[in-house]
């Protein structure tokens, strides 16, 4: 089982970055070509929720991302949020995302919730093992196990 | 890739051609763009995402941001878009339900034009 970790200090240039990295390890991995486009869009939003909640908080700790193919390609996001911070998946409907009274980062969250709930199949968000903080687990099938 | 973004009228309306990657970096380089465009008069305004090789959560907000200042000041907005894996974004949303989408600048202008 190969792995990659990647940790990056919270700011919004380095989730590029954790993006090309995923996409690169999931096909190293086997994921299949078609899929990948979805692989680098939950990454990308697992990683901007764990960015925008370090700086809401104003941690300066790094978001940590671990990528492993044993038995298919699984991706971590962990950030050090308090829990509170939002382990509810939002789903808004069309009429919510259209109200005036809706902020544009509350309408942002929603909307990564949409996306990561629509493109990973076996997604789960859960609190960290240690200390404080969640963790965003996706996994896909990969054709080399 | 980096964010491109070009502005052409057509008529009364606005397009602006986006290009490259809308996400949590660049997306506040399309908001200040649209928010320009807007303050400087533009009330038709038609974004162009033909050549947006990727898209995510922020990016939608600013562009539903836009939807919404626009419709305020008695305006139209209106997205063009013909790649499918962009179209699912939409779907998945449920932002195809929101925006005016469009699958080539002049349909949606002619669409607006129409009073749709």
């Amino acid at each position: 089982m190969a792995t990659v970790k990647l940790s990056f200090s919270p700011a919004p240039v380095h989730v590029r970055t954790a993006r090309l990295v995923g996409v690169a390890v999931a096909r190293r991995a086997g994921v299949r070509e078609d899929l990948l486009d979805e692989v680098r869009l939950a990454i990308g939003e697992a990683c901007t929720r764990a960015v925008a909640l370090h700086r809401q908080y104003g941690l300066a700790e790094p978001v940590y991302v671990e990528m492993s193919d044993g038995g298919g390609y699984t991706v971590r996001v962990v950030d050090r949020a308090p829990i509170e911070a939002g382990l509810g998946l939002a789903a808004l409907g069309p009429d919510e995302l259209a109200k005036e009274s809706l902020s544009e980062d509350a309408l942002t969250t929603g909307v990564g919730f949409a996306l990561l709930a629509g493109f990973v199949e076996d997604l789960q968000v859960r609190p960290v093992d240690d200390g404080v903080g969640t963790e965003v687990w996706m996994s896909w099938p990969a054709g080399r196990a | 890739m980096e964010l491109s973004l070009a502005t052409r009228a057509v008529g009364e309306h606005t397009v602006l051609e986006v290009g490259g990657e809308v996400d949590v970096y660049t997306a506040p380089r399309l908001r200040e763009r649209l928010l320009e465009l807007i303050d400087g008069g533009a009330r038709h305004v038609v974004v162009d995402l033909g050549r947006v090789d990727f898209l995510d959560s922020t990016g939608l907000g600013v562009l539903v941001g836009a939807l919404k200042r626009l419709r305020a000041a008695g305006g139209s907005f209106a997205l063009v878009c013909d790649k499918e894996p962009l179209l699912k974004i939409f779907r998945i949303t449920a932002l195809d339900q929101v925006f005016p989408l469009h699958p080539t600048v002049d349909a949606a202008i002619a669409a607006d034009s129409t009073g749709a």
